[in-house]
């Protein structure tokens, strides 16, 4: 199963209506990605990056198509069975960090296995090494509002990872942050990729952000225009002299 | 996940303390209202039952009825009086019966030496003591010769000896029964206090003819009441027939005419109070379930808000993996923590307030531990049933509306 693609859909659809005006967010979008890999999706705003991020996490489910995540034909599954999908499978970041208030890096970490049912102790070590990696290992007990924008952003990270995802998702990772800390950001993400092999896809629409992947997805008008491999990726962390 | 959700609802109450408290305060009050209104309810009903117990099941009251003659139903007591003749013929006439007291009453200032107190003066026959199977501490009843000549004599009952001598014997003083004076010869045993919350040894007996002749300043053989004994509990219904045929024949009343007395038994009373002291519980009751309602929407309101406030929170939980069941355990379980906490306070102020309210008023107050586990139990299932609705809210939120959510 590893073998195979981590991502592969196929015509996949997604239309809303909006009052009484059927809106088609994406009108046939095939997309394949390898294990390993880190994509950044791009595209203006409006293009359908967004509702592909959402189906692509299993927030959502496509109106047509079909979309296999690791194997399983997730196209078609109801919310529990998604929420379970994305327990399993999916990592997310999030533009906002949408971590809980008044709780600890710690127990926000925690939270996906909490959904999960294991042990409390194994818990909380899981959480803490997931902190650990991310270089929060001295702040398993600020709260949000004790932690900069950054560090935030790593605790929200290592929420993702806590699982051992199939894939990262991130949506806009660092459109909170200033320059300075979206390099932080994205240095950790390439080397969290290069160093683990995570799979990273990333959704953003500054092409700053877009170099740092291997491979560039554009969308525009509901479809895939653009998929480029990138050959040199930006190596984040330059910036941050200058900035 | 009901234990994860238990430890959020702690959590997420107490970051919000004070509408958490005052949330619980509604639960709160409809808890304790229907506690302290079952304890005071079952506290009567014990007294009543108690108290007319012990007066003994084998008693009849006849009393004169209303006088409907005219058309409109005169009060109790209009209609043609009873005297102490009927009291003779029933003792007399009917197998079923023990014994009869024709009974005069009259209100009576009690003097000796400066102190004075107000009490009910009863007279009777030397049967009364036969048919209330009422003891003595000292001294002795009057007898028919005292009856016969209407003797100056008297037996306290012990409130009344209480407030005039004391601890002291009363028994060969002489006290001041309104204008008359007269010598006490007896000390009433305690009976305690009656069914209607009236204190039996607050009283004053003494013989029919004594009160009618020289307290009341009354001439006639007419008497307020007739108590009859019956022989035992097991002809008691007979004998209330008796007593009504042969009470209908002596005041010669014809077949189809109404009975212008009223022959009343101790179960009579008893289902007549009972009756009001349901309806009154009732009605407290269901004043106090109303609270307890008022109180559940409270609830309601306030996991409504709560769930719109967290709805950024629900939508970071759906989205690393939370299913609906998880979230609807969530708020559901916070929703009956709070009532649950509501319950288990009211239950506590309710035992206070009952037990209080029973001792500044001097009610007898009875607590149960249905109505406790009731309590509880509808507390809780208020939490339930006014819970799910806004849990449910939470549950079936869109992971991508509710992360969007500002």
């Amino acid at each position: 199963m590893s073998d195979g693609p981590v991502i592969a859909m196929t015509a996949i659809e997604k239309s809303y209506v909006t009052g009484e005006v059927l809106f088609h967010a994406l009108r046939g979008v095939d997309l394949t990605i390898h294990h390993g890999e880190f994509v950044a999706i791009g595209g203006p705003s409006g293009s359908g990056k967004s509702t592909l991020m959402n189906l692509l996490g299993c927030l959502d489910r496509p109106s047509k198509g079909r979309y296999l995540l690791a194997g399983h034909d997730v196209s078609d599954l109801d919310a529990d069975a998604r929420a379970f999908a994305r327990n399993r499978l999916i990592g997310f970041v999030f533009q906002g960090f949408n971590l809980l208030a008044r709780t600890s890096a710690l127990e926000n970490v925690e939270l996906p296995l909490a959904y999960r049912g294991t042990p409390s102790r194994e818990r909380r070590r899981r959480a803490a090494q997931a902190l650990a990696r991310v270089g929060l290992g001295d702040k398993l007990n600020n709260t949000p509002a004790q932690l900069s924008g950054g560090q935030q952003q790593r605790v929200a990270i290592a929420r993702a990872l806590v699982t051992e995802p199939r894939i990262l998702l991130a949506d806009e990772p660092t459109g909170n942050l200033d320059t300075a800390t979206t390099e932080e950001v994205l240095e950790l993400l390439q080397n969290l990729h290069r160093e683990q092999g995570l799979t990273i896809i990333m959704v953003t629409h500054e092409a700053d952000v877009a170099a740092c992947a291997h491979r560039a997805v554009t969308v525009r008008d509901g479809k895939i225009v653009r998929d480029d491999k990138l050959p040199s990726p930006r190596q984040a962390g330059a910036l941050r002299e200058v900035g | 996940m009901w234990l994860m959700a238990l430890r959020l609802a702690v959590l997420s109450l107490s970051r919000n303390k004070l509408r958490a408290g005052l949330t619980v305060l509604g639960i709160l009050i409809g808890v304790a209202a229907v506690v302290a209104m079952t304890a005071l309810g079952e506290g009567a009903r014990g007294t009543i039952e108690g108290q007319l117990g012990a007066l003994g099941v084998n008693l009849l009251w006849v009393w004169p009825g209303s006088n409907t003659s005219s058309g409109a139903r005169g009060e109790v007591g209009s209609a043609a009086a009873l005297n102490e003749d009927d009291a003779q013929a029933i003792a007399r006439e009917l197998g079923t019966i023990q014994a009869t007291a024709p009974i005069l009453g009259a209100s009576a200032q009690v003097v000796v030496g400066s102190r004075n107190v107000a009490t009910r003066a009863v007279g009777s026959t030397t049967d009364y003591v036969r048919v209330r199977s009422w003891g003595l501490q000292r001294g002795r009843y009057f007898t028919e010769a005292d009856v016969r000549t209407a003797a100056k004599v008297c037996l306290l009952g012990e409130t009344v000896r209480q407030a005039l001598f004391g601890r002291a014997d009363p028994v060969g003083e002489t006290v001041r029964i309104g204008r008359v004076p007269c010598t006490v010869i007896g000390l009433l045993a305690v009976k305690g206090q009656g069914s209607f919350g009236q204190d039996y040894d607050d009283t004053v007996l003494m013989p029919i003819t004594t009160l009618r002749a020289r307290i009341r300043r009354a001439s006639g053989r007419d008497v307020d009441q007739i108590m009859v004994s019956a022989r035992d509990a097991a002809v008691m219904q007979r004998a209330q027939q008796q007593v009504i045929a042969l009470m209908r024949q002596r005041h010669r009343i014809g077949a189809g005419e109404e009975n212008d007395f009223i022959v009343r038994n101790l179960q009579d009373i008893q289902s007549t109070f009972e009756k009001t002291r349901s309806t009154l519980s009732t009605l407290l009751l269901s004043i106090a379930f109303i609270a307890l309602l008022v109180g559940g929407i409270g609830v309601m309101n306030i996991m409504l808000v709560s769930v719109t406030e967290r709805t950024r929170e629900i939508g970071i939980r759906l989205a690393v993996g939370a299913q609906a069941r998880d979230i609807l355990a969530q708020f559901l379980v916070e929703a009956v923590v709070l009532s649950g906490v509501g319950g288990v306070t009211g239950l506590a102020l309710g035992v206070g307030a009952g037990y209080g309210l029973g001792k500044a008023m001097d009610w007898a107050v009875r607590f149960s531990p249905t109505a406790a586990v009731v309590a509880l139990g509808t507390s809780s299932g208020i939490g339930v049933v006014f819970g799910y609705f806004p849990a449910r809210r939470a549950a079936q939120l869109d992971p991508i509306t509710a992360l969007r959510h500002e």
